[in-house]
């Protein structure tokens, strides 16, 4: 039905896409978690309240994630060239992904953190620990699940980001599926890159889910 | 061991509103391997006031001794360590569910930075001691609210404290499960000499374990004493309010409807008398009726135990005119008993 050459394009593109994605979410979450506790600790009545840094970090985040995608992609050129050397293709497609998951991913930390019972870090507190041992010893550990469903969110979201960087020469599954199955009006390869996504979508939910569910200890029944 | 000195607590006030009081004027001093008890409504500041003591609520005035250190002049690093020393149990236990029972004990002293195998040492004991040993390995979410009690317990003992704060912690348990966790605190009380200050809005949790209460309403100590004491003779409205369903100080309600403050026709005064600790045993009854010849009329009589004493009351209609009343009453008294007249008796069918 699909000629080789389709087929090897779309194993091309997937492995496209699963490059942008795992590196933008990898560096995405590096700078996501320590932000995305920054921002739950530091907010009023909170475990380390500071205001000013609260206010402006949440600015930023905000600033990012209300620039529509394709806008920040194009938007952000020269600061891509600055990093990556280059402003198309798909290293150069790993900057604006980048920056997009970032802020993303620190606000589903920060809710996830959020969430923790406030009597835990009471009861640290009284037992003498210090602001960085209940962040690393109760906060993290207890927002687990939450940040894993978090992150599995952000992979989600940003395997349909990758589909736009196409308009940088990003490559991946959705250039494949803009250029041969919508501009070469080929029907069939816009189906098979609909299939592998929702393919790829469902093994990344469901992997997710099965972590988060690993690591949850909540819900035990015993 | 614990001295608290005019401890007061304001809140700041914020959009708008007034700054709110949560503690005043407290002058409170525990002793040394003391159980001492705080009871009051919700709202009353109890709880504030058991968090001024490790300084989780910092006093806006006053001064906090534990154990001969000023808490409020420690700087953040030395009120750690001495939070070491000041175990905390509370009403939702507060465990990490993300840990088991061995790592949650084990937690103060992965904070202290224990050794993990002297740590083995330490919380291995401790689960023997709360009857858990089997359960190390679980999670708080496989445990009943008691058990998750006595993880708290454990974990509040690991750091081996002087002192253990206990936060309402049987307030979210059974009866029965209340009853075996206050056994347990004071079973530790007396194996481990540990000072134990608990707040709760039960009478019974003072009454079964504590040596000492304060009662506080509205941000104020309005009594403190010894248990026996207070309950034997309460004298704050809200401090009989709490004492009274337990040690049923009052009479029958049939009875209570023939009871007038004023002497009325044909009217007998009513006493009440209080036989409190060794007195408990004194014949003052048969006495009065054979010294004076003054006929009692038994209305009610109730007997208790508070903290292992005997406590009595007896409520009697005198049979007899003003002077011999006046003589009886002055016998109860050379005898140290307590007596009061409640009221006048009106006839029964008027």
């Amino acid at each position: 039905m699909l000629s080789p050459q389709i087929i090897d394009l779309l194993i091309k593109g997937l492995v496209d896409t699963l490059h942008m994605v795992v590196v933008s979410g990898a560096i995405g979450t590096l700078i996501g978690l320590p932000v995305g506790v920054a921002l739950a600790v530091t907010g009023r009545g909170e475990l380390l309240p500071n205001f000013a840094f609260n206010k402006v970090m949440g600015a930023v985040v905000n600033m990012t994630r209300s620039t529509p995608f394709i806008i920040l992609v194009v938007a952000i050129i020269p600061f891509t060239r600055l990093i990556a050397g280059t402003s198309i293709g798909t290293t150069a497609a790993i900057v604006p992904l980048t920056v997009a998951a970032a802020p993303f991913i620190a606000r589903v930390v920060e809710n996830a953190v959020r969430e923790v019972d406030r009597g835990l870090v009471e009861a640290a507190q009284a037992m003498g620990a210090t602001p960085f041992q209940i962040i690393r010893k109760v906060l993290l550990p207890e927002a687990l699940p939450g940040i894993v469903a978090g992150l599995t969110l952000s992979a989600v979201s940003l395997i349909g980001f990758s589909a736009m960087v196409g308009a940088v020469g990003g490559g991946g599954l959705g250039d494949l599926g803009i250029r041969y199955g919508y501009q070469r009006f080929l029907p069939d390869v816009m189906l098979a890159v609909v299939v592998v996504l929702i393919v790829l979508v469902q093994i990344v939910q469901s992997t997710g889910d099965w972590i988060a569910r690993r690591v949850n200890k909540r819900n035990l029944k015993s | 061991m614990i001295t608290l000195t005019n401890i007061h607590k304001t809140y700041p006030a914020r959009g708008g509103g007034a700054q709110v009081r949560a503690l005043a004027d407290i002058d409170l001093s525990i002793g040394r391997g003391e159980i001492f008890g705080i009871i009051g409504r919700s709202g009353a500041g109890k709880s504030t006031l058991l968090r001024t003591i490790n300084l989780l609520e910092t006093p806006s005035s006053g001064s906090v001794q534990v154990d001969g250190v000023e808490m409020t002049a420690l700087s953040a690093a030395e009120l750690r360590r001495a939070r070491h020393s000041i175990g905390m149990i509370f009403q939702h236990f507060n465990l990490l569910s993300s840990r088991t029972v061995f790592d949650n004990v084990a937690l103060p002293l992965e904070l202290a930075g224990t050794p993990k195998a002297e740590i083995r040492t330490i919380v291995e004991p401790l689960l023997d001691l709360v009857g858990l040993a089997d359960k190390r390995d679980r999670y708080p979410a496989e445990l009943s609210g008691g058990q998750k009690q006595r993880v708290g317990i454990a974990r509040a003992l690991a750091s081996k404290p002087k002192v253990l704060l206990s936060d309402e912690a049987t307030s979210a348990l059974d009866p029965e499960t209340t009853t075996q966790i206050l056994h347990l605190l004071a079973d530790i009380n007396r194996r481990l000499g540990l000072t134990i200050v608990l707040i709760t809005h039960e009478i019974a949790v003072i009454k079964e374990i504590c040596h000492k209460v304060a009662v506080m309403e509205d941000g104020l100590v309005i009594e403190q004493g010894p248990v026996f004491d207070i309950f034997a003779h309460p004298k704050h409205p809200t401090t009989r309010s709490f004492v009274d369903p337990v040690i049923n100080r009052g009479i029958p309600d049939s009875l209570r409807d023939r009871l007038s403050p004023q002497p009325g026709p044909g009217s007998n005064p009513v006493l009440r008398i209080t036989f409190t600790g060794e007195k408990a045993t004194t014949p003052v009854i048969s006495a009065i009726s054979r010294r004076l010849g003054l006929d009692l009329n038994i209305w009610h009589g109730q007997i208790d135990e508070i903290q292992g004493a005997p406590f009595g009351t007896l409520v009697v209609e005198a049979l007899g005119d003003d002077a011999t009343v006046g003589a009886a009453v002055d016998l109860v008294k050379e005898n140290n008993l307590g007596v009061e007249v409640l009221g006048h008796a009106l006839p029964a069918n008027h």
